[in-house]
């Protein structure tokens, strides 16, 4: 990984932040007694915008916040949901700790990664889906368990697990998961996380 | 089924809808609330002191001590719920946000009543989202029906609830990490003292509680403290959600008084070993508890005191249930590896020890290791376990004693065959 403020040359250059996002970042930091505490949801609205937390959105930030882009990088490296490298419309996270091991999460890897061709913490070349290992996302009663931006699903068998993500790359329905709602794609996602209010909570979801 | 749950905190989970206000309100929602504000704070804060409330975080600090720690007459103070759960194997905080975001939410309104604080904070794990959209959704009807916001009941007391998401770091559930991470910084725990009570967020006291210690308030305040006492045990009061995963027929959550058998959560709520194995370990407490228990410890009653007496700790109450086919060394590898991966990198000793205990255990579990390992391992252990900055370096030492004291042969048989000797 390049220094923080240091231009990559295998990242792409990104266009500056809408208006309406640095107008949504400027609500998220009222919403607090210290603007800062904005500062990880101004990093989500610029994963929505960008697909990862550019070096453009970190220098934005940083000039609305007043701090350095050192600063601001420092907390954009340190959390695993903040990407340094652009997501694929669908992030993908397979959870490979011992309830989930136990329950068959090394098959569903391999079947992921011999239906996408990629591995762990690569994005395939049409950009439809990230493929990442998460450490436990408490949902061991559903082991395995796979998140698809950040919904749930359970006991999945590696051809559901297969089938769910032929889907979403080709733009599919899918179904929803049990406790959850149908997953959106990655900019809905991450102006949710934000804190931008969600889509309706009970949206497919399955039960109570 | 021979055993039945003791449904508390979990009574509302049954029914379709419980996450909204309205089948809240129909059974009682909000009551406690009202109780709460015709009560002076401090009598609220003593009838949870008197319940014997105990943090359920995992270290069971009592919860009206702690809350009778804040200066109420100097404003501002706050309240935060930690609903960071990031603890191996346990899901129950994610489930009450999920069924009875209101519960929650009421208790969050009394604590605060009692401490004295005009705003409160849900600092949620951010994959949690399902859980966060409950707890969002509910934060609005609260607002709606006047539960929340100005003048709650015409008591005159103002309280706003702010949702925050985190960005996925482990470590962000200590307390004073999290304190960090929502004042917008890398997500590292701060120096005691001043504890948060002191000087917690924006330098203000605080108090900080898991999910579900906060979701047990609504009953204490409602039912009373000696109602409340009559569940469990002298020194651990109540009913306590304990998260059983692994090799069971139904894993799930399951609600039972402190004191309850491991036996019967294990045999009885969630039904047995699968496929008729036989039970090889299980985790009384998560990842974090240690050590691992061996199946003569079956019998072992699921109370802080009983569990800390049989050798361990009842941390989170996440039991992790493994069958006799399961590598035990292979699960305390990857508990070594999750460590090593969310060892935020203050303090040397977590850092670099839970790096090296990753490495040791990677070649042990591959059959590449030697028998002088395991007296490495131990070493390496001694020298973070008391010396980290914070708890999560003496947590990363739970995998190496459990394999170390308790599965040493297993541990050998590694080294002897060049090989894991399990399928699983
Ligand atoms: C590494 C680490 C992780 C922790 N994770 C959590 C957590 O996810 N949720 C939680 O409630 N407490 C967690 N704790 C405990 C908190 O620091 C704190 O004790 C707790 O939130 C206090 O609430 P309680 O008294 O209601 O239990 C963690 C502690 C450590 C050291
Ligand atoms: S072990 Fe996979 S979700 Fe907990």
């Amino acid at each position: 990984m390049s220094a923080p403020g240091g231009p990559s040359p295998r990242r792409p250059a990104f266009a500056p932040l809408a208006e309406e996002t640095r107008a949504a970042m400027r609500r998220l930091m009222a919403r607090y007694p210290n603007p800062r505490s904005a500062l990880m949801s101004m990093l989500y609205l610029v994963q929505a915008e960008h697909g990862c937390v550019s070096e453009a959105g970190i220098e934005e930030v940083a000039g609305m916040l007043d701090l350095t882009k050192a600063e601001v990088a420092s907390v954009a490296t340190f959390y695993t949901m903040l990407k340094r490298e652009p997501l694929g419309r669908y992030l993908v996270s397979v959870c490979t700790q011992p309830p989930c091991a136990l329950a068959g999460a090394g098959s569903l890897r391999r079947a992921l990664e011999e239906e996408l061709g990629v591995g762990f913490g690569q994005t395939t070349p049409d950009g439809a889906i990230t493929l990442e290992e998460v450490e436990c996302v408490c949902v061991c009663d559903g082991a395995p368990a796979v998140q698809v931006n950040y919904e749930s699903y359970e006991h999945l068998t590696p051809e559901a697990a297969v089938e769910l993500v032929r889907k979403l790359r080709s733009g599919g329905a899918v179904p929803p998961p049990v406790h959850g709602s149908v997953p959106v794609p990655r900019e809905a996602i991450h102006r949710e996380l934000a804190g931008l209010g969600g889509h309706d909570p009970d949206r497919g979801g399955g039960e109570s | 089924m021979k055993a039945a749950q003791t449904r508390v905190l979990t009574a509302r989970w049954g029914d379709r809808g419980s996450h909204t206000i309205a089948a809240s309100l129909a059974s009682g929602g909000y009551e406690a609330l009202r109780k709460a504000l015709a009560t002076p704070p401090a009598a609220v804060t003593e009838m949870v002191k008197v319940a014997g409330l105990r943090g359920r975080g995992g270290a069971g600090f009592p919860t009206g001590v702690k809350w009778g720690f804040i200066k109420r007459d100097e404003p501002p103070t706050y309240l935060v719920c930690n609903a960071d759960e990031g603890e191996p194997g346990t899901f129950k905080d994610r489930e009450l946000m999920e069924r009875d975001p209101h519960q929650l939410i009421e208790g969050m309104v009394i604590a605060s009543w009692a401490i004295g604080a005009a705003e409160s904070y849900v600092y949620c794990r951010g994959e949690f989202a399902f859980a966060a959209r409950r707890v969002e959704r509910a934060i609005s009807e609260a607002y709606e029906r006047g539960t929340l916001g100005r003048n709650i009941f015409g008591s005159g007391f103002d309280h706003d609830v702010i949702l925050h998401r985190g960005a996925g770091a482990y470590i962000c559930g200590e307390e004073t990490a999290l304190l960090e991470s929502l004042e917008g910084r890398r997500g590292q725990p701060r120096v005691r003292p001043p504890f948060p009570a002191q000087e917690g967020l924006y330098a203000r006291p605080t108090v900080i509680n898991n999910v579900e210690t906060i979701s047990c308030v609504p009953h204490i305040v409602a039912n009373g403290p000696e109602w409340f006492r009559k569940f469990g045990t002298e020194k651990s009061p109540g009913t306590k959600i304990f998260s059983v995963s692994g090799d069971v027929e139904r894993p799930g959550n399951y609600e039972v008084p402190f004191g309850t058998p491991a036996r019967v959560l294990i045999e009885e709520l969630a039904g047995g070993i699968t496929g008729g194995r036989k039970l090889k370990a299980y985790t009384p407490g998560g990842a974090s508890s240690t050590p691992v228990f061996g199946a003569s410890k079956l019998d072992v009653n699921m109370d802080w005191e009983s569990v800390q007496a049989a050798g361990s700790l009842l941390g989170t109450g996440a039991m992790m249930v493994f069958a006799d086919d399961a590598c035990v060394v292979r699960a305390m590898e990857r508990f070594m590896r999750f460590y090593a991966r969310e060892s935020c990198g203050k303090c040397t000793p977590c850092r670099e020890g839970t790096y090296w205990l990753a490495q040791i255990m990677r070649r042990l579990e591959a059959g590449q290791g030697r028998d002088e390992d395991l007296d490495l391992m131990m070493d390496v252990q001694a020298n973070i376990g008391g010396r980290s900055f914070c708890a999560l370096g003496d947590f990363a030492t739970a995998p190496v004693i459990s394999v170390a004291k308790e599965f040493v042969d297993e541990a050998r048989l590694h080294i002897r065959n060049k090989g894991c000797p399990f399928e699983r």
